[in-house]
This record gives structure tokens, C-alpha cells and sequence, in this order.
């Protein structure tokens, strides 16, 4: 070896790759006392994330909520009566491994599905919630995500009250075939029931709202809102890349782009959501609606 | 003729009978034994492979190019067709078409998917994959045919709805989703038909109503045996094996009790003579659109939610839905 060589470029570089940590272990702080944004990678308190409502306290991203930490976030103490909280998930298609995935995420949300749903209220005022969890099989919608959701609001139209959904989901769940697609028929009339009744049908759609969710009941309020960044979309980026050819910006799907699309009434932050819906609540309660 | 994969036996046995036939126009020999044989077996065979036919084999028979379109069987199946355009909106999108016409003295509204049947017509009609204006433009003449009560027959005939971007920028996921709301509620009847492939949520779009029926080699999916492979196994060459796991096949519908009824196809398929595959849909329709038309309004939009209320898969009896 050349003496010059020893002062050569690869050997500063080969330590460069032994210290630096790899992308993944980055992002993956190990969930504890501590939490890192995967946006602006700002380290806060696990405890004061939560009492923010899960948003970053540096750049307001929005993480993923659970939906009871949703329902708690938004309704009067206490105030929340579940529905439908046993239904139980089948296979009718009789799909290799189906039931032990979904076995396996109802032990770990403690839920019974991608889906929950009941009746609470908001300053008092009562509706009935139906909050998606991405956390179950990414919130996708086979046949009961849809009976839940067409059962609540027979619930509204019999109470005579709003309904007020909060998606995350990643479509239709294959795993159910068909019967997923027609779940969009069966709450999409289900909410055409509930408006001809003259009932209040309000949306927030968070991170991820995309396929048969966004293609359904995600659209039909009358109003569509959602939360800061969330992506939201009917077909995939990469089959949308792969069919155009050509690179989307950025934004491309996100709740920013929608809105200036002219395709939601507004986006809202998560710590100003329960505030608006009470005022919208307030709005159909003092007149105009039909009874 | 182009055939199919799974048809190969049945065109080779063909061929040798014609190879035969034109021997003895040629030559003095008497083959007409030889003929008589073969032609029983050809029939026996045809029988054969067209009795089991897989449910990848259904799917090459949905997507055949030369299989019937929305505007091959308008002529075959209405009286004085008159093509009506555009969302009012933004603008004609060619991968829907949509008009009126009579049937059997009738007046009623006719709306389908419309694939191209060549390279040129298809780009035109982006593959019979509808943009946001392509369903509020169905949307706009189904409550045109509510207000003047004429009953509304769909064709449905999509891989699915475009996946682009100006698509999105214009409200794909809206507009799928205000079709299915609306559709839900339309005082009018209406009756969907499955004639090729039924795509997902592109196709649900004009598949809500109070009757669906599938032509026999017609599928209805919630994503391509393709998307589901890849999606599912990573790795789209196995899409010959999601076909079969996600009960795709008109067969398959009417027995999760999705679709009402299967039309049967022209042996050998839709593609062999359109003309009398409109006949057999024919006859199905029109029983049906005369029975729907003496339900009241209110009944048939009763009937149709509860139609949609009771499909869904559980894991228990209680699980169903309740009344």
C-alpha cells in the first residue's frame, strides 16, 4: 500500500457507515418513556404526546389515534354506550389464515373489530360515533366494519340523532372478496336512509383514508372534514404512478391537496376538533333541521 | 376465431373435422362416418371443457376482446337508442356511455361501462375506466329518468375506475361514493347486469339497485385477480390462485347471495354471437322490469336496503343482521 493511500477518502468513509445508525433504527425508538416525530424527528415525553392529543408539540403531526383514545378525546366523561361490541368476524371465503390474523389483532387492540361504535355526546349533546382504528388489520372493512356501521346508524335514525363517523382505513378487506365491496352498498344506503330522515351525517377522515372507505361513507357526510396530513385517496400512488408514468408532487392525496381540490369543507386540527363539532352540533340543534 | 387457453382441445378437434370435410370435397373417398364421430365427439368434448370451467378460465372468457360491449347489445336489446352526453360539469367521459331508448315500448335509461373494441378506441375510452365526470354524468341522467319514472338498466363492464391523478384531484372516491348513496334512493327500478369484468368500487358504481344479474362467465371482484396477488402474496403471477380464493366467478356471487340470478352465456361463450347473448339477456330483463314496475316507490326503496343489509359474511347465525 502507498503511503498516500492511507490518507485516502475510504477509510474516513468505512467509520462513517459504522456510526451512523441505519434509517430504521432512527424511526424506531423503542416505546417507553420517550418518543421521537417520524416527521421532524423532535423527542418528546410519551406522557405530554398524549396529553396533546397525540400531536407533535413541534410540528403538529398528527400520529395515529386509537379509537378509544379518540372517543375519549372528543366526548363528555362517561358519557359513551358502546353497540355491537360482540360481533364477531368470520370467513366466508374460507381464507387461508384469515382467522388467526384477526384473532391475532383483537388480542392486541382489544377491540372486536376495525371499528367502534356507540352512542356519547359532546357538550352534552348526543350522537352516535362510529371511529375506524387503523390498528386493526389497517382498518380495512370486510362484513363487520359494514353491519357495525349500517347498525349504528339505524341507531341514529331511531334516536333521532347525528352521526358523526372518523375514518382510518386502508379500503376493503381482501380477505372478505366481494363481500367487502358490497359493504360500501350497504352503508352507503344505510346513510341515504339517515339523510332522507333529515339526519346530520358529519366525516373526519384521518390518516389513512383510502380505496373502498374513501369510495363510500368516508365521502357522504354532510360534512367531509379531516385531520392535518392525512392521506386520503381512492386509487393507490404507485398503480396512479405506474399508469400516468410520471412522478406525483409530494402532497399528492394528502388532506391539504383535497382541500384545495375543492373536495372537504375544511381541515381540522385535532385540537380544535372537539370545539367544531360541538359548534356544528349546536348549528342543528337551534333550527333548520327537519324533524 | 381467437380462442382461449382451455379451449385448445375443442379448436384442434374443429380443425380436423373441416381438414376432413374439405378431403372428401376434394377426393372421391366417403369420410362421412369419420365425420358423423368426430362431430359427436366434438360435441361431447365442448360439453366437457365447458361444464367445468375454472374460475380462471372465466376470467379469460370475461376479458376476451372480442367479448360483447354495452354498445354491442344496445341495438340487439332497445328500440331507437339516443346517446345523451356529459356531467354538465366538466365534461364527456367516453368510458361511460349513458342514453335513452325503449325496450319492448318501454321508455327506460341505459347506462354501461364502455370499453374500446381496439387500441385506438380504447385509449379514447381510457379502457372503459371511468373518471369522476364518467359517473356524474350517469348520475345526472339516472335522476332524469327518476323524474320522468323510467326504469334504469346498467351494464356493468370495468376493470375499474381510472387510477389517475386528475381523477383524483376531481373527486373519484366522491363521486363513487354519491353514486351509491344516490342510487340507494332513485324511486325508479333498476336493474344492474354484469356483462364482463365488474372491478371494484368502478363498478359498484353503477351496480346498485334492486336487481343483479350476472352473465355466466362475467366477474365481479373487489380488486383483479392480478391486484389481489400482489397484494396478498406479493407477487402478481399468482393470480391464477386468487381467482379461485376470492370467489370472483358468477357462481361464486350467487351463492355468497349477492347476485339474484346468472344469465347463461352462448356455449363457448358471450364473444360467439351477441345477438343471441341479447336474447338470453333479454329474457331475464324483461320479466323482471315488468314485475318491478308494479312496486310502489317507497316499497322497491325498502326492498332495495334491505337487499344490501343482509350481505355480509359472520362468524355466527347472531351475528347477522337483525330485522
Amino acid at each position: 500500500m502507498a503511503i498516500k493511500d492511507m490518507f485516502s477518502k475510504q477509510k474516513p468513509k468505512k467509520k462513517k457507515y459504522a456510526t451512523i445508525p441505519s434509517e430504521a433504527a432512527k424511526q424506531d425508538v423503542p416505546e417507553g418513556i420517550m418518543q421521537k416525530c417520524p416527521k421532524c424527528k423532535k423527542i418528546m415525553y410519551t406522557k405530554e404526546l398524549k396529553k396533546n392529543l397525540h400531536v407533535c408539540l413541534g410540528c403538529g403531526y398528527h400520529y395515529q389515534m386509537t379509537a378509544y383514545e379518540r372517543l375519549e378525546s372528543l366526548l363528555d366523561e362517561g358519557s359513551f354506550r358502546e353497540l355491537d361490541a360482540d360481533l364477531s368476524t368470520g370467513n366466508p371465503l374460507h381464507f387461508p389464515d384469515y382467522e388467526e390474523k384477526v384473532a391475532a389483532d383483537r388480542k392486541k387492540t382489544g377491540m372486536n373489530e376495525a371499528i367502534v361504535t356507540g352512542v356519547g355526546s359532546i357538550d352534552g349533546r348526543e350522537s352516535v360515533f362510529a371511529i375506524m382504528d387503523a390498528s386493526f388489520r389497517m382498518g380495512s372493512m370486510g362484513s363487520i366494519v359494514g353491519e357495525k356501521i349500517a347498525r349504528a346508524v339505524e341507531e341514529a335514525i331511531r334516536l333521532h340523532i347525528p352521526f358523526i363517523i372518523f375514518t382510518a382505513s386502508g379500503g376493503a378487506r381482501m380477505q372478505e372478496g366481494v363481500l367487502s365491496l358490497m359493504q360500501m352498498a350497504k352503508t352507503g344506503a344505510a346513510l341515504k336512509r339517515l339523510s332522507d330522515r333529515g339526519g346530520l351525517i358529519i366525516s373526519v377522515m384521518t390518516h389513512p383514508t383510502t380505496g373502498g372507505v374513501s369510495a363510500s361513507f368516508a365521502s357522504l357526510g354532510d360534512y367531509n372534514f379531516a385531520e392535518p396530513g392525512a392521506l386520503i385517496g381512492f386509487a393507490g400512488r404507485r398503480i396512479i404512478e405506474q399508469t400516468i408514468r410520471e412522478k406525483l408532487p409530494d402532497d399528492f392525496q394528502t388532506a391539504e391537496f383535497l382541500l384545495k381540490c375543492g373536495q372537504l369543507d375544511a381541515v381540522i386540527h385535532r385540537s380544535d376538533m372537539r370545539d367544531k363539532l360541538s359548534f356544528l352540533l349546536d348549528i342543528h340543534q337551534t333550527g333548520g333541521d327537519k324533524k | 376465431m381467437t380462442g382461449l387457453e382451455f379451449e385448445k382441445p375443442v379448436r384442434d378437434l374443429q380443425e380436423k373435422i373441416a381438414e376432413l370435410k374439405s378431403f372428401t370435397t376434394t377426393t372421391d373417398v366417403d369420410l362421412s362416418d369419420e365425420i358423423a364421430k368426430l362431430e359427436l365427439r366434438l360435441k361431447k368434448l365442448e360439453d366437457d371443457i365447458y361444464n367445468s370451467m375454472t374460475p380462471w378460465d372465466r376470467v379469460q372468457m370475461a376479458r376476451h376482446p372480442n367479448r360483447p360491449t354495452t354498445l354491442d347489445y344496445i341495438p340487439h336489446l332497445f328500440e331507437d337508442f339516443f346517446e345523451l352526453h356529459g356531467d354538465r360539469t366538466y365534461g364527456d367521459d367516453a368510458a361511460i356511455v349513458a342514453g335513452i331508448a325503449k325496450y319492448h315500448g318501454t321508455p327506460v335509461t341505459v347506462i354501461g361501462h364502455q370499453r374500446g373494441r381496439d387500441t385506438k378506441e380504447n385509449i379514447q375510452r381510457t379502457f372503459g375506466m371511468p373518471h369522476p365526470e364518467g359517473y356524474r354524468k350517469a348520475l345526472r341522467l339516472m335522476k332524469q329518468a327518476e323524474k320522468f319514472n323510467r326504469p334504469i338498466i346498467c351494464l356493468i363492464d370495468t376493470k375499474g375506475a381510472y387510477p389517475g391523478k386528475a381523477a383524483e384531484e376531481r373527486g373519484q372516491s366522491e363521486a363513487i361514493a354519491r353514486n351509491i348513496f344516490e342510487m340507494a334512493g332513485l324511486q325508479v327500478p333498476i336493474v344492474c347486469i354484469v356483462i364482463g369484468e365488474g372491478g371494484s368500487g368502478g363498478a359498484l358504481a353503477l351496480g346498485v339497485g334492486d336487481r343483479l344479474f350476472m352473465l355466466e362467465n362475467s366477474t365481479y371482484s373487489v380488486i383483479s385477480p392480478e391486484g389481489a396477488a400482489a397484494l396478498l402474496w406479493k407477487d402478481a403471477s399468482l393470480a391464477k390462485r386468487a381467482a379461485e380464493t376470492m370467489k370472483i366467478t358468477a357462481p361464486d356471487l350467487r351463492a355468497l347471495g349477492i347476485v339474484d340470478e346468472i344469465i347463461p352465456e352462448v356455449r363457448g361463450g358471450a364473444h360467439r354471437d351477441a345477438k343471441h347473448q341479447a336474447a338470453l339477456i333479454d329474457e331475464v330483463l324483461k320479466t323482471v322490469i315488468a314485475s318491478l314496475q308494479t312496486i310502489h316507490p317507497d316499497e322497491l326503496i325498502e326492498q332495495r336496503y334491505e337487499k344490501y343489509k343482509k350481505i355480509g359474511g359472520y362468524a355466527d347465525e347472531t351475528a347477522g343482521p337483525k330485522g
